[in-house]
């Protein structure tokens, strides 16, 4: 039992971190990408070449002064960011990492709860993830704020449904399961199922750049419209967590993308690579070597993410609704029953 | 008439579906992006690396000193003459016994002040002056976060005996030349100058 709470501890203190670290790196990369996007050097003074300048951003954050608008909700108003970032962090949990690890007779998930029905768990915490925004945009009791999060809220709503509707495709051609463990573990021979999946990942895609208010998405923060947005009102660390839990959100939607589609922390020809290492199932390496898959996958969707906002201008509101009903939500149902049919005509299901 | 050859029809046809879902042309914008990965940045790394300048870049003045040390500037006011901004003022002060080592000839120059803020550096000072003693440096001049510190007194003008400045690419022989052609004032002075200097020896 002693074994058990001290591995969980150390599972989810090193996934707390690895998001922490990723998401700082994150700010950094985003920086440098966008300066080589446009011919430019990107952050180079902070340490060897910028790597500290998340370390200096952070500081400065920190030594910010701090202001709470006396009209605003003042419990609310600090309730926001913390909600955001608590579900920014806490997606992170279903995420399998790597390869069950084998130590002295016992196998240790690299994940931190296998629960059955993960892509649920995904998208209810994705849901609960806009109340931070709306908290924070409300109870800022501005205008510009309120617009923001109203925005929000909206474009939250109208993406979450073509996402599902994509994710039911997914389930019903993977094989049934919701738990992220068993997705990824029936990629590990055959396929990933972006092969089976190219217009359900295309859907998804999309609609999680608009979950994770990223460019051409980010209508909620559209600082040339709403001043800030949501996070109009917001200063110091309290505006730091907000970006921070942007950072956050495109890390582990890039690790879910991976794990859903991508086959997570499987390669073509791992088997091949495993037996020609000599190495057992359960072995470390195993894990370390599927570990680095993943995170090179990861990092592939986070250059696409920015990538795409250093590409595309905003879109306006009418083509962010229009977008959303009436191409995403069609697309996503005309997948679902293509899927089913295919299915169906396979005999994986009876009717 | 046809000014040029990149008319373009514009049309309110409805869009096509594949417009509407923007991703043809979303794929060609981030093409264009992608290409610029892949292009050299022009920007230089400003304080590690410095852009080449011109051998007879005029930058920040020196007030210059002999070879001995002694400061060359008689405080004629010359160069403030000269001076179409009206940058530089001085006043004069007069040699005192034993100061034969810090001054150079009788006069000298007791405050000696160029506004940098004023000053457009076109190096008429340097041209003006009889006594070789102002000269443009390819040295830029410090950024300040007060007006008044851009106010340059002796101590910043004047050369320090520890770290003298080479000023031979300012003397091209073109300009010692100009400086000997004759009936121009400050030559007549150069010369007797020389003169004086062979009584001397």
């Amino acid at each position: 039992m002693t074994a058990f709470i001290i591995y969980k501890a150390i599972m989810c203190g090193g996934v707390f971190l690895l998001c922490l670290a990723a998401a700082a790196y994150a700010t950094l990369w985003e920086r440098k990408f966008a300066a080589f996007l446009q011919d430019r050097k990107g952050p180079s003074r902070a340490g060897w070449g910028g790597i500290l300048q998340p370390v200096a951003d952070g500081v400065k954050m920190f030594m910010k002064e701090e202001i709470i608008p006396n009209v605003s909700n003042r419990s609310l108003f600090i309730l926001g960011p913390s909600l955001f970032m608590i579900t920014a962090v806490i997606t992170s949990s279903v995420v399998p990492w790597a390869k069950p690890v084998m130590i002295g007779g016992q196998v240790y998930d690299m994940q931190i709860t296998d629960i059955n029905i993960g892509v649920i768990y995904l998208l209810g915490v994705a849901s609960i993830g806009v109340y931070g925004i709306m908290i924070g945009g409300w109870s800022s009791n501005n205008k510009f704020a309120l617009l923001g999060a109203v925005r929000a809220s909206s474009q939250m709503i109208s993406y979450e449904i073509p996402m599902g509707i994509a994710l039911i495709a997914l389930i019903i051609s993977s094989g049934g399961s919701l738990s992220l463990k068993e997705i990824v573990e029936g990629q590990d021979a055959g396929f990933a199922n972006i092969v089976w999946q190219p217009l359900g990942f295309l859907i998804f895609f999309i609609c999680a750049l608009a979950e994770t208010n990223r460019a051409p998405f980010d209508l909620p923060e559209c600082e040339t419209e709403l001043v800030g947005g949501y996070h109009t009102e917001y200063s110091s660390m309290k505006l730091g967590l907000y970006l921070f839990a942007e950072y956050i959100n495109m890390f582990i939607s890039s690790a879910v993308m991976a794990t859903l589609y991508f086959g997570g922390y499987n390669f073509p020809f791992a088997h091949e690579l495993y037996e020609k290492l000599g190495l057992a199932d359960g072995s470390v390496w195993i894990s370390v070597i599927g570990f680095g898959a993943l995170m090179t996958k990861i990092f592939g969707f986070v250059c696409l993410f920015m990538w795409i906002r250093w590409t595309l201008p905003r879109f306006r509101y009418d083509q962010l609704m229009n977008l959303g009903w009436k191409s995403l939500l069609p697309l996503s149902l005309l997948n679902l029953v293509i899927t089913v049919a295919v299915e169906y005509f396979r005999g994986n299901i009876k009717l | 008439m046809q000014l040029t050859n990149r008319k373009k029809e514009v049309s309110f046809k409805e869009q096509s579906f594949a417009e509407r879902i923007y991703l043809p042309a979303i794929l060609k914008g981030m093409v264009i992006t992608a290409s610029h990965l892949f292009k050299k940045s022009p920007t230089i790394n400003y304080p590690d690396v410095k852009r080449p300048i011109a051998p007879v870049y005029r930058g920040q003045h020196v007030l210059k000193r002999d070879d001995a040390g002694a400061e060359r500037c008689t405080s004629c006011g010359m160069c403030a003459v000269a001076c179409p901004a009206e940058a530089i003022t001085m006043t004069s002060g007069e040699r005192k016994k034993g100061e034969e080592h810090l001054y150079r000839e009788e006069k000298y120059a007791a405050t000696y002040e160029i506004n940098m803020l004023r000053c457009i550096f076109c190096g008429l000072c340097e041209e003006a002056c009889p006594k070789e003693a102002i000269f443009l440096t390819d040295r830029l001049v410090d950024v300040e976060f007060e007006r008044n510190d851009f106010v340059y007194g002796k101590d910043k003008l004047v050369e320090k005996m520890n770290e003298r400045i080479d000023v031979t690419k300012r003397q091209t022989s073109a300009v010692l030349e100009f400086k000997k052609t004759l009936g121009l004032k400050h030559n007549e002075l150069f010369e007797a100058q020389k003169l004086n200097q062979g009584k001397h020896h």
